[in-house]
């Protein structure tokens, strides 16, 4: 029998508030490492998302909304941009190439962005990579559509399926296009980017389904069929966004302004790198909340292994003078006692990793869809380890105090203790 | 592991049969320095091999006449000897080694840790003596020495394979008295063992304890408030006219 089997004994002895303790500890350890596992993430995965864009345009807003819905699919639009203004713009003697997007439509709950061949050509993402095909082809007529990668893989298409767009963005729409569907053509690899969970059409099929809607439903005495739509002029009359590329970087600033002092109408460039240094500017604060917040929890959970290891102390009071009686050093008692904290806390982080990635692994699939958020699963970084490192030492510290007493009561008490 | 720091006890074993086990001589005790006078000794010897009785009400200073041969607290004055050796001037931990080498003890209840089996609980002292322990292994295998004072104590193998909160309270206290006497110390100390039994089984159990006591060669030290049990032994004191701090 060594102290460390008479720790555990013990410990099992009291399995209830043991269990309660491990799972207290636990579950803060899941929102520490929780809350900077989703902070990294968002950063990677925000960060990651365009790149080789100088500039997005859309209706004057704030700089950070337009890049969320017009880049992360996060939030809708205030306005829209007219066709003319776009053209306008897109024939600046500085802009190189320009991607409109145009949203507003969905399908089984995943965004439909309208735009042009551009789109694959000129789209960046990561360290300056393009988009690639899995199969299929760019679209090139109207009622084609090119799949994100996990729009295919969850909704299992292939090439050549035909699917109905729906009115609006919500998951549940009770208005859609089923007079015009389209015809899937191509599906994207994977990029971790939300264009993974877009639908891309041409602008001029977006322009074909509501070509016999007014205000946002369907007028019945003006409906064409699909074949009908294709006989008139589908240049859309607006956009939501478009990206920009230019042709000489020292002139985005120029640029920049003279959209934003466009007469015309009112319209908002920013440089993508700047919104999202303001994103995390926003996010940031909210941060260190969190972390604080959830360094609060750790600290309570601690506290509450505290609160109980010393509400066992009395009842454990015979139990350590027997322990003494047989021979028992107070250094041993002190020992157990430190080792029970640390053995709780140990159990604890253990127990928290695991919840976490086991919870990661259940809720991976759920995050990304509503949130858009690829969480990956990797070891725990660095910064996570030093964090276990930091509870566990504050679990130890803890246990000094229980230890103490213990230590005290035993010289006190030695052989003699009055239950 | 547990280690225990070697102590030089071999000496007291071989020590002829009149050798003092334990002595007190001119022992003053207060637990506050400047609190009451508890404990005033002028002169205890127990010699080896003796059935002592103590007799004490309450109040009298037993317990803390046991924590001093104990080695637990030390006197203000004079001095406290277990075989050869002068605790007063041993450190903390060197007292606590020498008790666990030397002492067995088997409180008024409350005896046993009861997250331990039985057999846990017996063997319990040898993780804390390498003394006993080594005595416990020269007589064969531990489990075996364990189960074989548990039957001498009348403890069935039924009986022994039960959670020690499962057990009589004299079940317990024969739990108790195995663990005290495993791996011999040679000084057996009984704080009012039998004040839980009743009267007929208390007398058994004091025989229990002889019987076990002359086999190893262990010296008793019984103490009780209870004057019926002292015709049994060989040798009894009273604490009250003992101890000249004795507030009653």
């Amino acid at each position: 029998m060594n102290l460390l089997k008479l720790t555990l004994k013990s410990m099992l002895n009291r399995l209830g508030t043991t269990l309660l303790t491990v799972a207290v500890i636990a579950i803060s350890v899941v929102l520490l490492l929780g809350v900077e596992k989703v902070r990294t993430e968002a950063r990677a995965s925000f960060a990651n998302t365009i790149s080789g864009t100088d500039l997005i345009v859309g209706a004057r807003s704030g700089g950070v909304q337009l890049l969320l819905y017009s880049v992360f699919r996060i939030g809708n639009a205030t306005n829209n941009i007219t066709w003319d203004s776009y053209q306008e713009v897109a024939a600046h003697p500085n802009v190189a190439w320009t991607v409109p997007i145009s949203l507003g439509d969905s399908h089984q709950g995943f965004r439909v962005v309208g735009t042009s061949e551009a789109y694959f050509e000129h789209y960046r993402y990561g360290r300056e990579r393009s988009l690639s095909f899995a199969v299929g082809t760019p679209f090139e007529v109207v009622y084609d559509v090119v799949l994100g990668a996990d729009v295919a893989a969850e909704l299992e298409y292939t090439l050549g399926e035909e699917i109905v767009i729906a009115h609006g963005t919500g998951e549940v729409s009770l208005l859609d296009h089923s007079d015009k569907p389209f015809t899937v053509v191509g599906i994207l690899n994977k990029t971790g980017t939300p264009v993974d969970r877009s639908l891309h059409v041409p602008l001029e099929g977006i322009e074909a389904i509501h070509i016999d809607w007014s205000g946002g439903v369907p007028i019945p005495s003006r409906q064409l069929s699909a074949e009908e739509t294709l006989t008139r002029d589908l240049t859309p009359g607006a956009i939501t966004a478009f990206l920009v590329g230019v042709k000489s970087k020292p002139g985005i600033f120029r640029l920049q302004r003279d959209i934003n002092d466009y007469r015309r109408e009112p319209l908002l460039a920013v440089l993508p790198g700047v919104a999202l240094q303001e994103l995390w500017g926003l996010m940031g604060v909210a941060e260190r909340a969190l972390l604080i917040v959830s360094g609060f929890v750790v600290l309570s959970g601690l506290v509450g292994m505290l609160s109980s290891i010393l509400s066992s102390l009395n009842e454990r009071r015979r139990e350590m003078a027997i322990l003494r009686s047989v021979g028992a050093r107070p250094w041993h008692i002190f020992a157990l006692l430190t080792g029970e904290a640390l053995i709780f806390t140990l159990i604890g982080c253990l127990l928290g990793l695991g919840i976490l990635y086991g919870a990661l692994f259940l809720f991976r699939p759920w995050v990304e869809q509503t949130y858009g958020l690829f969480l990956s699963i990797t070891p725990p970084s660095r910064y996570d380890l030093t964090l276990l490192a930091l509870i566990l030492g504050a679990g130890f510290v803890m246990g000094l105090v229980p230890a103490y007493r213990a230590y005290r009561n035993s010289l006190a008490d030695g052989m003699t203790v009055r239950v | 592991m547990l280690k225990t720091p070697s102590t030089p006890f071999e000496k007291v074993n071989q020590t002829p049969p009149q050798a003092t086990v334990a002595r007190l001589e001119g022992v003053r005790f207060r637990w506050k320095p400047k609190g009451p006078l508890v404990l005033d000794i002028e002169k205890l010897e127990v010699h080896r091999g003796e059935k002592v009785f103590i007799k004490g009400p309450s109040g009298s200073g037993k317990s803390t006449l046991l924590s001093l041969i104990a080695g637990v607290v030390v006197p203000e004055a004079g001095q406290v000897q277990l075989g050869e050796i002068d605790v007063t001037k041993l450190s903390g931990a060197r007292r606590d080694a020498l008790r666990a080498d030397f002492v067995g003890f088997i409180f008024q209840m409350f005896n046993l840790i009861p997250y331990l089996s039985v057999l846990e609980n017996v063997t319990l002292p040898l993780a804390f003596s390498k003394e006993r322990e080594a005595k416990v292994k020269a007589q064969g295998e531990t489990a075996g020495e364990a189960k074989r004072l548990l039957g001498r104590l009348g403890l069935s193998p039924d009986l022994q394979a039960r959670s020690v909160t499962d057990l009589s309270i004299g079940q317990q206290q024969r739990v108790a008295a195995a663990r005290a006497l495993l791996g011999g110390p040679p000084l057996l100390i009984a704080d009012e063992p039998t004040s839980a039994l009743d009267f007929d089984t208390r007398e058994a159990f004091i025989k229990l304890l002889f019987e076990e006591c002359e086999r190893a060669d262990m010296t008793l030290l019984f103490v009780s408030h209870d004057g019926t049990l002292e015709r049994l032994f060989d040798r009894s004191l009273d604490l009250k006219t003992l101890n000249r701090a004795a507030t009653l």
